[in-house]
């Protein structure tokens, strides 16, 4: 009873606060929401980059030719001995009936001279096409099939596909470590301009402590008014997230330069990155007051 | 029964500063004291390590059977709920009225909304303020000003008023208002007073307990003393 009396007193002398102390409010409110909107781009920016690299490294296919001998008996061992590789995702099987109707209809050419192959003089190659999880893994993956019986050749575009790779992980790495430096940035401007309208209150806590208040009931109300500031911060960045990046996305027709690179959805993904930067937003403000009071609380 | 025992405290600041030295003394329930002295003569520093702003370098104090000097900083609020301070510049929250400035001493503590509103008003009109509920502290005079301070100072209803120069920025006739106020409070209340200040007329007048100190040690303590030359 005693702590929701206290909590209702504390929420309510945090929004007395925050407009009593308007302008200091409005000082850490637009830092925030410039800070916000940074992270918000780079977070979107990301995001996108981390999506695109994904769907490039999921179109990477390996193919694997068998020996010209192979029997049915052999294919169904292989079938089974491939999928039981943790690596494999996806395994279909292409019989050399299939490639070759398959290439017939590609071209006339192609028809003219194969129309002349029965099923014996057929010189193409029964094949699987296999999709991998973990793209990094893959010439392990490779390397494990080539050993089986009756496998002739592994493909997957080796020298291509492994630059890929290194490129994407330092891409998506560097994306990485460029939003959690944003991130302690904003946190690092955010407490030092919640300390700046802090310290214009330290009469203020110093007189709580003189009349008997706890240090948890002079925090909590500080912790509330960061909170509040936090969201009210984060409100224009969500707007910029939501109807910028959904005008951005129409006006660009889904794609960046290209259609190999492709935006992401702006739903739901602009409503997740509203709730990241709205929890960032807040959490910041939160541990930002909590940080510059603490610093008058040791009387 | 001493309600504030100090045994052989020494505080020295980080400076090198020695405020007090080798000081004892004890003081009654329900006493009336001035601390004397010039300035540097360690009367505030004797205050602040009543309430525990300062800690003592050496010695003990006890403030109703608790050592102060051993307090740890998260549990001073448990010491300043039992006992009211005033301050010569009265430390009033600039943005909140009289009522809210008594109030948020109860308020701070967790007190019910009825008992809040009992108390406040009760405080508030015994220091003569009832017609001033509503006014925010820039628009009292100084004494006015004091006398809210005093009425925060008092709602809990404390053992112990410490006053560190009550009337150092009052001119003589609110000083007069303001010693009323307290001798009534340390009469009616039974509340021990402690005040530390150098108006010697008002030392002189009220005839009561006089702890004379002088560069940080005491000089004299006489029971219904006056204002003493030694300690200038």
């Amino acid at each position: 009873m005693k702590l929701f009396r206290m909590l209702k007193r504390h929420i309510r002398d945090a929004f007395k606060s925050v407009f009593r102390n308007f302008s200091l409010s409005l000082a850490s409110i637009t830092c925030i929401t410039i800070t916000l909107i940074i992270v918000g781009i780079s977070i979107i920016a990301s995001f996108n980059l981390k999506n695109f690299t994904t769907e490039i490294e999921q179109d990477v296919t390996m193919v694997i030719f068998l020996d010209a001998d192979v029997t049915e008996s052999q294919i169904s061992t292989l079938t089974e001995n491939i999928n039981k590789l943790e690596n494999i995702d996806e395994l279909k099987f292409k019989s050399k009936t299939t490639s070759k109707n398959e290439m017939m209809q590609e071209s006339e050419f192609f028809k003219g001279t194969m129309s002349t192959w029965d099923e014996k003089d057929n010189p193409l190659k029964d094949s699987f096409q296999a999709k991998v999880k973990d793209i990094e893994k893959i010439e392990s993956t490779a390397e494990q099939i080539r050993k089986m019986d009756k496998v002739a050749v592994v493909k997957y575009g080796e020298e291509m596909v492994d630059n890929l790779i290194s490129a994407f992980t330092m891409v998506q790495k560097a994306a990485v470590i460029v939003v959690i430096a944003l991130i302690v940035v904003t946190i690092f401007l955010i407490i030092n301009t919640i300390k700046l309208t802090i310290f214009s209150r330290k009469r203020e806590i110093s007189i709580m402590r003189l009349v008997g208040a706890s240090n948890t009931s002079i925090k909590v109300p500080f912790l509330i008014e960061g909170l509040i500031l936090g969201f009210i911060g984060s409100i224009i960045p969500i707007i910029v997230i939501i109807y910028g990046y959904t005008a951005l996305y129409n006006y660009l027709g889904g794609v960046l330069y290209s259609n190999l690179i492709k935006l992401l959805q702006p739903e739901p993904f602009v409503y997740l990155s509203s709730l990241i930067v709205l929890v960032i937003g807040m959490l910041v403000g939160m541990v930002g007051s909590a940080r510059a009071v603490r610093k008058y609380l040791k009387v | 029964m001493d309600l504030i025992r100090i045994n052989n405290v020494k505080k020295q600041y980080k400076n090198g500063v020695t405020a007090i030295n080798n000081l004892n003394l004890s003081i009654k329930k329900g006493d009336f004291v001035f601390i004397i002295g010039g300035s540097g003569s360690g009367k505030s520093t004797l205050i602040k390590m009543l309430y525990r702003e300062e800690k003592p370098t050496l010695g003990e104090i006890i403030v109703g059977g608790v050592n102060v000097a051993k307090l740890r900083n998260s549990k001073v609020y448990v010491l300043r709920r039992k006992l009211g301070i005033v301050f010569q510049d009265y430390r009033l929250l600039p943005k909140q009225n009289v009522y809210e400035n008594v109030a948020f001493a109860l308020e701070t503590i967790g007190a019910k909304k009825e008992e809040i509103r009992r108390k406040t008003l009760k405080a508030i009109e015994m220091v003569g303020l009832k017609s001033k509920v509503h006014n925010y502290p820039d628009q009292l005079s100084g004494g006015e000003q004091q006398r809210v301070a005093i009425a925060r100072a008092i709602v809990n209803n404390p053992k112990l008023l410490l006053c560190d120069e009550p009337t150092g920025n009052l001119d003589p006739e609110r000083s007069k208002e303001i010693m009323e106020i307290l001798d009534a409070i340390n009469k009616e209340m039974g509340t021990t007073i402690i005040m530390a200040t150098h108006d010697k007329d008002i030392v002189n007048k009220m005839k009561k307990r006089v702890v004379a100190l002088k560069d940080g040690r005491l000089v004299k303590d006489i029971e219904k003393g006056g204002y003493c030359s030694e300690a200038i």
